[in-house]
């Protein structure tokens, strides 16, 4: 904050500015697409414990009803997103690369694929406790891409005082448009969500940061806050990337979370717009997270829009029925800064995708591939949110000096926001050194 | 039925970039440095742009001689060589002999350049290295200036620009008379200050009346190029501003502590050639810090090293020591200077 805030404008120091691409999608209501044949649903969407499987082949589901379980505190259960059948239980292309164990299930094109499942309970009733339980059987996990489960992040241990939900509405990816519509179409259940996290976390007030590209969407918030709500919108710079956690509560709050700790640790526990929306209208109904809403963009899409999207729905399915050109080469899970390139059509979604992007290949898109030796122009320094040096962990990661990465130039408390190669002049791959060099010192510990 | 993604492209992310490149900023600073050559070339005629050929020629053979001695690929077309070239031409006195200026060319890029691994591994800016050379080498033709402006310098060269090779130019004070150049001393402002108390008014000095190496005389066209560059964010203008902030503090010390003894510091600032080495060597992104406070105390540092060397050296002129010196140091800067991070209790050493 600082010297920004005397702009009236909340944000953070340096971050960049990638174009936004988001007209193509942001005046487009959410739809829904149609159920595709065959879903395959990975039993491990979430960090923590892969989900154990309740189901067997042969076994007939409904949707909304749980396939497997969650498997401890940190794991989240899986509910089918179609009434069909349980085709297999095998091992299915995952977006990350190697196979992961899943259940695929095989829809029935007659069922009406109204959720039938879940028990309706009066939450206002629950303690934070039975609140915590409640939104782990929902299955719910940050889908705003991190994937962390949900009551996890509420279950705050018991000497860290919360004072402030922190809502993330940022959503600074180019492209992505699917919490801007949530918030637009979905704000009585963002706000009924915001109120049970409140309550589940015991936080006296709640703050929903927007970026100041999306000023409808804090209008609409502002216009359904009830008078005895604790919740206020405040609009937040447009800027990459706002929407990290640590950044949107040094914005909102001016608090800096420790190197290495966590948003408990200021008294602040953050969560995602889409994932609350979720949650209030999942919660009351006692029902599971069946479905998303998704992105579908970028240069090679014919019909781009917001999707409401079964999880477990083939990308092939997807991109199928939206239209994409000859040119397309690569489909990016969630945003083209963080996101991650997929090998295979049959990847499903999951529950963190929040986007598919389709772009051109790279040669196409007129960048040069060629890769300079550092110039010490100093951009990727006027670029790190983090206030590394990102030019000087490059060159020590050429020498392959990884432990000295870390030990010095805090290498950990890079999130991978990928600020520095966006910017480098040398095409440097700097991001992508740093997380060779992440991996290679967990290995070495462990 | 829509044609199938095949093969699909792998990659890690970010899958977007600016369009921001090597390539593309090296060649702004070319265009950058266009116009001062010409001014150059219109101040000092023929002689000037056969010194400009002849050092950026010299340069770039030098570069793509190194590159097939290491049997690499051609490293011209990041346009750095071309930079070198261009810059070292113009810290020289106009009528510089071409085969010394050939040499400067030469230890250039071979001595502050090649020798370190090419671009972003020197240590020095390879055109100063070139300069400081010749410096040692021929003090008396680095020192051997001519007036701007002379009626025949569209149609005649200053007679030591072709000086044979290894033999000492003739005598410059002959042909400055024949020129007819009234009042002319064959000496630069800072040096008619510093060995005669003579002060040539601001002004003059501000759009290039006077006489001094090829391109260093007009700072007002200097730093519009300069700000060209910094508005294409391609030169960080935090360099320039603290070089020419720290030597104007100095200069405004020494002279509000003793008036008659010091020159007035805005003589200082458009004199010789700081601004030509605030605004495109200071600024030499390899040889500079890229820590932000490091930024400034490396440009302070070259600004009062300047005016020191100025007033109590044996030199009537110091910037070239002083960016050289302050390139030795840089690294040293960066690594006292290492940014606050975000969460940090404190900066760590």
């Amino acid at each position: 904050m600082g010297l920004l805030s005397i702009f009236g404008i909340k944000s953070f120091a340096h971050g960049v500015h990638p174009p936004e691409h988001k007209d193509d999608t942001a005046s487009r209501p959410i739809r829904r697409l149609p159920f595709a044949s065959r879903f395959v649903i990975p039993l491990s969407q979430h960090f923590g414990a892969p989900a154990v499987p309740l189901v067997h082949v042969g076994q007939e589901v409904v949707r909304g009803e749980p396939i497997a379980t969650a498997d401890g505190f940190v794991s989240v259960p899986q509910h089918a997103p179609i009434t069909g059948v349980v085709e297999a239980i095998q091992l299915m292309p995952s977006a990350r690369g190697p196979k992961v164990p899943s259940i695929v299930l095989r829809a029935y094109d007659a069922a009406s694929q109204h959720v039938l499942y879940g028990a309706p309970w009066d939450v206002e009733q629950l303690s934070p406790e039975q609140l915590i339980q409640g939104i782990q059987e929902t299955g719910m996990v940050g889908l705003g891409g991190a994937g962390f489960p949900t009551h996890v992040k509420l279950q705050v241990p018991a000497d860290w005082p919360i004072d402030t939900l922190v809502i993330n509405g940022c959503e600074c990816e180019p492209y992505l448009t699917a919490d801007h519509r949530i918030m637009l179409e979905h704000t009585d259940q963002l706000l009924a969500g915001t109120r049970l996290a409140m309550r589940a976390v015991g936080a006296k007030r709640a703050v929903i940061g927007v970026e100041d590209n999306k000023l409808d969407a804090v209008e609409a918030i502002k216009r359904r806050i009830r008078v005895d709500d604790s919740i206020t919108v405040e609009a937040v710079k447009t800027k990459y990337p706002q929407g990290s956690e640590k950044l949107l509560i040094k914005a909102l709050l001016g608090r800096e979370v420790p190197s290495g700790g966590f948003p408990f640790q200021v008294g602040v526990v953050v969560n995602n717009v889409g994932t609350l929306a979720e949650l209030g209208t999942l919660l009351p109904k006692r029902q599971g997270l069946v479905e998303r809403v998704v992105t579908v963009a970028g240069p090679g899409v014919a019909k781009p829009g917001n999707y409401l999207i079964p999880i477990g729905t083939p990308l092939r399915y997807i991109l199928d029925h939206v239209g994409y050109s000859g040119d397309a080469r690569r489909i990016i899970l969630g945003g083209p800064m963080m996101g991650q390139t997929v090998a295979s059509l049959d990847v499903p979604i999951t529950k963190p995708v929040s986007g598919v992007i389709v772009l051109p290949e790279r040669a196409k898109s007129g960048d040069s591939e060629r890769i300079y030796p550092c110039i010490k122009c100093g951009a990727c320094l006027d670029a790190c949110p983090m206030h590394l040096n990102p030019s000087q962990l490059g060159q020590l990661a050429g020498k392959r000096r990884y432990e000295e990465m870390a030990a010095h130039f805090h290498l950990n408390d890079c999130f991978e926001c990928g600020c520095c190669s966006y910017v480098c002049p040398s095409n440097i791959p700097l991001v992508q050194y740093f997380r060779i060099a992440k991996s290679i010192n967990r290995e070495r510990i462990s | 039925m829509p044609p199938s993604i095949s093969p699909v492209e792998l990659r890690t992310s970010p899958h977007v970039r600016t369009t921001q490149s090597v390539e593309l900023i090296m060649r702004n600073v070319v265009y950058a440095l266009l116009p001062i050559s010409t001014w150059a070339i219109w101040q000092f005629g023929l002689s000037a742009l056969a010194l400009i050929l002849t050092v950026t020629a010299t340069c770039v053979a030098t570069e793509r001689f190194f590159n097939w001695m290491a049997d690499r690929p051609s490293t011209l077309s990041d346009w750095s060589a071309t930079i070198t070239g261009l810059l070292l031409a113009l810290t020289l006195p106009p009528g510089f002999p071409l085969w010394m200026a050939v040499v400067a060319g030469f230890v250039g890029i071979a001595l502050g350049k090649a020798l370190f691994g090419g671009l972003g591994f020197n240590v020095f800016n390879p055109a100063l290295v070139g300069r400081a050379f010749v410096q040692a080498a021929f003090p008396v033709s680095i020192t051997s200036w001519t007036p701007a402006f002379a009626p025949g310098r569209f149609t005649e060269f200053i007679p030591t620009t072709f000086t044979a090779p290894f033999t000492i130019p003739p005598d410059l004070g002959a042909w400055v008379k024949a020129a007819g150049v009234d009042g002319f001393t064959g000496a630069t402002p800072l040096s008619l200050w510093k060995f005669d108390g003579v002060v040539t008014s601001s002004s003059d000095l501000f759009t290039g009346m006077s006489a001094g190496s090829a391109g260093e005389t007009s700072a007002l066209l200097i730093l519009l190029c300069g700000a060209y560059l910094a508005v294409r964010k391609m030169m960080d203008w935090r360099i320039p501003a603290a070089v020419l902030g720290g030597a104007f503090a100095t200069a405004l010390a020494f002279w509000l502590w003793g008036g008659e003894h010091f020159p007035q510091p805005l003589f200082v600032l458009f004199s010789g050639g700081l601004m030509l080495g605030a605004v495109f060597m200071a600024s030499d992104m390899v040889a500079s810090p890229v820590t932000p406070l490091g930024i400034w105390i490396y440009g302070l540092f070259i600004g009062f090293i300047t005016v020191i060397i100025r007033y109590f050296g044996g030199l009537p002129e110091g910037v070239m020591y002083a960016i050289l010196l302050g390139n030795a140091v840089s690294p040293l800067i960066e690594q006292v200077t290492q940014p606050r991070i975000y969460g940090a209790k404190e900066a760590k050493k």
